[in-house]
Parts: C-alpha cells; sequence; structure tokens
C-alpha cells in the first residue's frame, strides 16, 4: 500500500506541472491585458504608466521566459507575488483555505451523509410514497441552479425569519472566542454549507438508490435471504456496502466540482474562501494569483482521489492496488 | 406616489436634511459596505474606487474641495497664488502628525510629489506642469509651474494627491513596502484590521489635529460580493451605509422606501461620472459624422434614466457634466427623434452594414442598458450585433479599437482639462490603451482649444475656450453622451453628516455622527 501512495503522489506532482503549464498558457488566451486592469481607469490611458507596470511584472518578458520563471518559482513552493493585490500568492490563499476547506468538507459531508440516508430509503421503500417524496425531493435540488437556492435561502431564513445571518464567516465586531466563537462560525456557515451539500445530495440520492436497487437483485442477496439473514442486516452488510462503491467514485470525481460551487456560493454568502479569490483574480487578469489557486485546487483535486481510491479499499477488500 | 416622485423627494430629504442643526454625538460604530474588495489600501499605489473609499479615512491631501468644487483647507491650512499665476504658496497646518506620532511637515509633501510622480498615473499627469516645488521651512511649500495651469488648484483631494509619510517610505521598494498593507496617514481613522474576504476595520484616531473629530469610534467595511445579498445585508440591519454603486440601481426603489432610511444623491461632483457610447471613428458607417448624429437621435436617453436608471441622473448633453467647470448647455441638441435618425442614416447612405456593440460587464444594470440601446439602434434600421465580454476583455478590445460601438462611463475632476480633454485630443490616441480617445477623433481646432483652455488665464478665458470646444465636440458626435450618472448613497437616517464634500464619501467619515 506504502508503494501504491508513493507511486500516486509522484504522479501526482507530474500532472500537477503539466496543470500548471497548460493553466499558464490557457489563462494567457483570455482577452484583456494584467497591466490595464491594475493600472485603473486613469493610469490606462497612461502609456509610459502601463509600460512600468509591465516591466515591473515582467509581463513584458517573452511567454517562455515568464513559464520558465513562474514554473521554477512552483518547483521551490513559490507562487510568485500578486500583481494586483502587491501580496504573496502563497499568503492571499493560506488565508482564504481554511474558510474554503471548512465550507466543502462540510458541504461534501451534508451531501454524503444525507445522500446515502435519503437513497437507502427510498430504494427501501422503492414505489412508495416516501420513495417518490425524496426523488422529487433530490430533483429539485438537483435541477435548481446553486446561486437560486441560496438566494431564497437568504430571503426565508435571513431576511423573512431572521434566524440565520446572510453573510460573511462570522460577527464582525463581536470579538467571540472560544465555544461562542464555534457557534457563531457555524451559524454563519448552516446557510452556504447547506446550500452546496444539497445539490451534491441530490446526486448521492439518485446514485445510492439506484445502485442498491440493483445490488438487491443480485445472487449473493437472494443466498443471503435464504440464509435467514434479517432485512436490516442484508441491506446494511450486503446491499448497502456493494451499492456504495460508484457513490464513492462519485464522491472523488466531484471533490474538484464541489470547488466551482463553492465559487458561487461563496460569492452570494460573502464566505471568505479561495472561491472568490479565484474569481476576482480571473476578473482582474491576476495570473499569478489564478495561476496559484489553481494549482491548489488541482492539489486538491489530486489528494481527494487518492483518499477515494483508498476508501474503495476500504468498502471492497477485494480491490486490489495496482502498483 | 409613483416611484421617482418619491425617489426625488427621498433624495431631496437627503440632500437638505438639516444635520448641521443638531449638535454631533460622539461615538459608535459604522458598517458600511464596499464593494469591490480593494486589492490594497495604500492610496499612493492603488487607485481604483474602493481604495479611494477606505482610504479616504487614513490619508490626507492638502486640499479639500466643497460641492461647489471650491478649495477648503486641510493639510494645507491657507495658499496663495502669484501675480503670473505660476507660483502657489500652500501653508501648512502645525500640529498635524502622523499615525504613528511623527509631525507632518513639509518634507513629507516633497516626498509625496516625488513618490506620486512614479506610482500615480493622474497625479503624475497632473505634476507635469510642475517645474519645481521647494520647502523654505518646515511649514510652507512652494510649487513653481512652467507655465500657467488653471486645474492645478483642483489636484490636491486625497485621491489625486495623498501624502505619504517620508519616514516609512524612503529609500525603500515601494512595491514592497511593509506599510502598504498597514496604511500610516494622518486622517481622522487609523488602520486596525483587514481580514480578507470579510471586513476592513477602522479605528479613530485619537490624536487627530481637528480636536473633537472625528465622531465615530470604529468603521467596519464590510466586504459582499454579491449586490443582491449586499441589499439583504442593508434590509436586514447590518450595514448602515450603502455608498453610491453598492446595490443594483433597480433595488434602489425599494431600499428607499424601507423604515429610518435616507438617500442622497450628493457627493459626486468632483468625479462627475458621464456615460458614454465609444463610437469607432475610424471605420464602417460610424466613420460618418451623419451616421453619430443619427445615432444620438435614436437613442431615447429619457426611457433610460426614468427606466434603467430609475430617474436617477440627467440626461447629458455634451462632453462635459453639468457639474463641473465651464459647462454650457449652449449646444446643439440631439431628442429623441427616430424619423430624423432614419433620415440621417438615409443620406450618409447607410445599407445596414452590421455595427458591433459593447455593453460594459458591470452588472445587470448595464446590462439592461446594453438592450434598450440595441432596441432603439435597431429600430432606426442599424444592424446592430451584441458582443459579450468581460471588463478585462471588453477593455482589450475598446483599447486596440476592435469595437464599433461600447459603453463606458469616465469621471470629469471638476476641470476640463483634467477629465475631459483626454477623450478627444488627437495626442490622446494610443493603441492598446484605453479611456483615452480611443474613438480616434482628431480636430486641431479641438487640440488647440484643450492645449489653450489648461493655461489660459483668467478664468473667464478659459470659460469662453471650454464653451467652444463644447459647441464644435456636440456638433461632431466623436461619442455618444447618454446620462450623467448618480449613485445614490443610501444609509440610516440615524447616520449624520455624512457626506460633506464634493468626493462624497471617499473624503472620509470625520464629520459623520451618530444620532443613537
Amino acid at each position: 500500500m506504502l508503494s501504491f501512495v508513493a507511486q500516486r503522489i509522484l504522479k501526482g506532482v507530474i500532472v500537477l506541472l503539466a496543470i500548471v503549464v497548460l493553466n499558464f498558457f490557457l489563462i494567457r488566451l483570455a482577452p484583456g491585458d494584467p497591466a490595464v486592469v491594475m493600472a485603473g481607469e486613469a493610469g490606462a490611458s497612461d502609456q509610459v504608466f502601463v509600460k512600468q507596470l509591465r516591466e515591473k511584472f515582467g509581463l513584458d518578458k517573452p511567454l517562455p521566459e515568464q513559464l520558465f520563471i513562474y514554473v521554477k518559482g512552483v518547483v521551490t513552493l513559490d507562487l510568485g507575488f500578486s500583481f494586483r493585490q502587491q501580496a504573496p500568492v502563497a499568503k492571499l490563499i493560506g488565508e482564504r483555505l481554511p474558510a474554503t476547506l471548512l465550507l466543502t468538507l462540510t458541504a461534501f459531508a451534508i451531501s454524503l451523509m444525507l445522500g446515502i440516508l435519503f437513497g437507502t430509503f427510498a430504494a427501501r421503500f422503492a414505489g412508495t410514497f416516501l420513495d417518490t417524496a425524496i426523488t422529487v425531493f433530490a430533483l429539485i435540488f438537483y435541477a435548481m441552479p446553486i446561486f437560486w437556492v441560496a438566494l431564497m435561502g437568504i430571503l426565508l431564513f435571513s431576511v423573512t425569519m431572521d434566524w440565520l445571518p446572510s453573510f460573511g464567516y462570522e460577527t464582525v465586531g463581536a470579538n467571540l472566542t472560544g465555544l461562542a466563537h464555534a457557534v457563531d462560525v457555524a451559524t454563519h456557515l448552516i446557510m452556504p454549507a447547506m446550500t452546496l451539500g444539497l445539490f451534491f445530495m441530490a446526486t448521492y440520492t439518485r446514485m445510492t438508490r439506484a445502485s442498491m436497487l440493483e445490488v438487491k437483485r443480485l445472487d449473493f442477496v437472494k443466498t443471503a435471504r435464504a440464509k435467514g439473514l434479517s432485512d436490516a442486516v442484508i441491506q446494511r452488510r450486503h446491499v448497502l456496502r456493494n451499492a456504495l462503491l460508484p457513490v464513492v467514485t462519485l464522491a472523488g470525481v466531484h471533490s474538484g466540482t464541489l470547488i466551482g460551487g463553492a465559487v458561487i456560493t461563496e460569492t452570494v454568502f460573502a464566505w471568505p474562501g479561495i472561491g472568490r479569490l479565484m474569481y476576482d483574480a480571473l476578473l482582474q487578469r491576476d495570473y499569478n494569483l489564478l495561476l496559484g489557486v489553481f494549482v491548489i485546487c488541482s492539489a486538491m483535486v489530486l489528494i481527494f482521489n487518492l483518499i477515494t481510491d483508498l476508501v474503495y479499499r476500504m468498502v471492497d477488500p477485494r480491490i486490489e492496488f495496482a502498483s | 406616489m409613483p416611484k421617482r416622485v418619491l425617489l426625488g423627494l427621498l433624495l431631496a430629504c437627503g440632500l437638505t436634511a438639516p444635520a448641521l442643526a443638531q449638535e454631533p454625538k460622539t461615538g459608535g460604530v459604522i458598517n458600511a459596505v464596499i464593494q469591490p474588495e480593494p486589492p490594497g489600501l495604500m492610496l499612493a499605489m492603488v487607485q481604483n474606487g474602493p481604495t479611494q473609499m477606505v482610504s479616504g479615512n487614513i490619508f490626507e491631501g492638502l486640499l479639500r474641495y466643497s460641492p461647489k468644487l471650491e478649495p477648503q483647507p486641510q493639510l494645507a491650512e491657507s495658499w496663495s497664488v502669484s501675480e503670473d499665476a505660476k507660483t502657489y504658496t500652500f501653508k501648512l497646518r502645525k500640529g498635524v502628525t502622523w499615525h504613528d506620532g511623527k509631525p507632518f511637515t513639509a518634507a513629507d509633501v516633497l516626498f509625496s510629489v516625488e513618490m506620486l510622480k512614479q506610482t500615480h498615473a493622474r497625479a503624475r499627469n497632473n505634476l507635469a506642469q510642475v517645474d519645481k516645488v521647494e520647502a523654505p521651512d518646515d511649514y510652507t511649500v512652494v510649487f513653481t509651474l512652467k507655465q500657467p495651469f488653471g486645474p492645478f488648484l483642483g489636484i490636491f483631494e486625497v485621491g489625486s494627491m495623498p501624502m505619504v509619510p517620508k519616514h516609512l517610505y524612503e529609500g525603500t521598494d515601494f512595491k514592497t513596502n511593509p506599510y502598504n498593507n498597514a496604511p500610516v496617514g494622518t486622517g481622522p481613522f487609523m488602520f486596525k484590521e483587514w481580514q480578507k474576504g470579510s471586513f476592513i476595520r477602522l479605528v479613530k484616531n485619537p490624536n487627530y489635529y481637528e480636536k473633537g473629530k472625528p465622531y465615530i469610534d470604529e468603521i467596519y467595511w464590510q466586504i459582499i460580493p454579491d449586490a443582491a445579498a449586499r441589499s439583504v445585508a442593508y434590509e436586514t440591519g447590518k450595514v448602515d451605509v450603502l455608498p453610491g454603486g453598492s446595490v443594483e440601481n433597480f433595488d434602489v426603489p425599494r431600499l428607499s422606501k424601507l423604515k429610518d432610511t435616507c438617500v442622497t444623491g450628493a457627493g459626486w461632483e468632483f468625479f462627475s461620472p458621464l456615460a458614454w457610447l465609444w463610437l469607432n471613428n475610424r471605420q464602417g458607417p460610424l466613420a460618418d459624422k451623419r451616421v453619430r448624429q443619427a445615432v444620438m437621435y435614436a437613442i431615447d436617453r429619457d426611457f433610460a434614466k426614468d427606466v434603467i436608471w430609475n430617474g436617477l441622473g440627467k440626461v447629458a448633453t455634451g462632453p462635459s457634466a453639468s457639474t463641473i467647470k465651464y459647462y454650457t448647455d449652449d449646444v446643439k441638441k440631439y431628442p429623441y427623434d427616430p424619423a430624423k435618425a432614419k433620415a440621417l442614416l438615409k443620406e450618409a447612405g447607410y445599407k445596414g452594414e452590421k455595427i458591433r456593440l459593447l455593453p460594459l460587464a458591470y452588472g445587470e444594470t448595464w446590462q439592461r442598458w446594453g438592450e434598450a440601446v440595441k432596441q432603439n439602434l435597431q429600430d432606426v434600421g442599424i444592424n446592430i450585433e451584441t458582443i459579450a465580454t468581460d471588463v478585462a476583455g471588453g477593455n482589450q478590445k475598446i483599447g486596440d479599437w476592435d469595437y464599433d460601438i461600447a459603453f463606458t462611463y469616465l469621471y470629469q475632476y471638476g476641470d476640463p482639462a483634467l477629465g475631459v480633454g483626454r477623450n478627444y485630443v488627437s495626442s490622446a490616441i494610443a493603441k492598446g490603451q484605453v479611456f483615452n480617445n480611443v474613438e480616434g477623433y482628431s480636430n486641431p481646432e479641438i487640440d488647440k482649444l484643450f492645449a489653450d483652455g489648461a493655461v489660459a488665464t483668467p478664468d473667464t478665458k478659459r470659460k469662453e475656450i471650454y464653451e467652444k470646444a463644447q459647441k464644435i465636440l456636440v456638433e461632431d458626435v466623436p461619442v455618444a453622451w447618454m446620462l450623467e450618472l448618480q449613485f445614490p448613497t443610501i444609509m440610516r437616517c440615524k447616520v449624520k453628516n455624512l457626506i460633506t464634500t464634493g468626493i462624497g464619501v471617499n473624503d472620509g467619515f470625520k464629520d459623520a455622527w451618530l444620532d443613537k
């Protein structure tokens, strides 16, 4: 197993470097000059000023040279300097990453727990009203855009009922500490995490339900039933365990998509994570910051995929690690 | 009561609120929205709108400007101009200290001028007329100009020429100076904390030189990226002030009607944002003056003002906003007249060639405006194709002259020499750059008028020159002027005296107080 993990990490680093190179060129294909954006209204009309900015940030150098400088930096764990925010990229990402991890991991947990729970119930009571209700519930959240769910949530829980805060990570100016601070953050987290989680919950519900119904029809389930095992044991030990494999695969794939959803969720709820940092960097053509966020997100996807493979092995020990 | 009338009344109420009659109370916290998050707070290094709004509390300029754009004392307590209009002597206020306790002196002014020439594009342009700056003593600064420069007394507000602490910046790499992230100024509020993505916190400067000010203890600038979420934050009482442009314009009437809410359109006199359509004069049908005039007649600008901008703002008459110096409305008029537009197009021989329109990617209001203009132009037979871009992409297209019609709005900075001429003189044609003469208009007479207007004395002479320039430009229609925009500031009525000068919220909250 150790050699498997080591190999995967090595491959991951190579993939990451390939991603850096690809992203480097892709971003530069987008129209829009970072020096002009940086210069602002008055500065952009001044040719000398824009030229100075280009020189200052090395944007006047040939592309291969810029790439070489950037990759050299990444290899030595230096993600460069943000033109726009005038601060090291690693520092900017470091400030925002914890908030995104908190949001995405909570949303991930909510979506998996609720998805598997609802899917199991729907499969267990297939064809009943409960099954239909769960399916419709899941479909609604799958079909609705994340920003719409977010706005409706704000309208209902913030404006109308005044139960939950509509924006931010914590109550600004309250200066809470310890448990009170944790509760405060949790209160702010509920709506964004649910908004993001419910979308993915819908997928897992549908997947779990379909997969369980399929496994239920297999011979080994009939054998288990013939052996006289209770229905609960069959569902838990035999059906669910086997039915979870595609859900785990999907969850691994979704680890990257979650970040995409976080961009929208973080924007609507003013959640101070890297999703928003990425969005701002894109609008400002802040190349280094954008590349930095991509590198971190890609690394996260690779790590999630590795974890998925390990979980796969835990769920079904018959799966061997290819070395 | 129609919405517009109600809003008008509210605006009038805000503009004439008798706050001055009351004795200011001290204490309290103001929560205001800042959008988007500023890239930095060091005003000498970064000059975008959000930076100015927050940092106008931390830094100060030598002068402030009244809503009528008359200079007022700030760090300079008085000034005088020589008879030949080439020497400006400023007497600095004594007893002013930086937030770290060091005294503010003429050496700081001299240093700021030199630094700003390197880091601040607008300041450099404004200072181009300066031959030398001297400090005969610690509290006197003398600017000697190469030639008289009419708008010179208008370049000293905090956003255009912020004072920088020499003792913290001299000899350092400006780009990486650690004080960029914890700015030190002379202003009424001191930088305390910035949680990126969440908020910026400023606290009262206890040693501020104007005794008793500021009245407020703290300001929290809340960073909320989504426009709808910003409206909700105000609606649910989490923020007290929505500076102009914080919410979509169509939300303004609804928010204005909320309990204890005051609205004012004041505080934009210095910037006077003017919206227009860049018209590419170089190529295609728009190279013909008659087609450009047809565009002016074809667009229903009253509709745009009343429906898209909720009755806010004013229909523009030409290149100068009515709030800046030397404005005249004695120019050719372009009322909404589709028949006249069609006749002009016919006369010009327009054959339905495709014309590309770039709306401004600044949110829903601008998208809707783009659609309305497209409809207006199609109604008179112009074949319009909308090109969707983001801001950076749009700027590149405009700068590369790869467009036919494009939306924009620009600031005027109180004087035609500072904010108007750059868009029409032929020396400002430079491919790859935006916000200059990207339409490619070239008229030697206009070039001369703007060149003369900047250096003419006295003011009556300048007035004559700029009035003539406005008349010529309005006849030639190098761009299609649309609206003088108004970005209303929405706030709780308990916030008093928030806006007292021509730069509004950007001038800091030193006079503001809370009627608790």
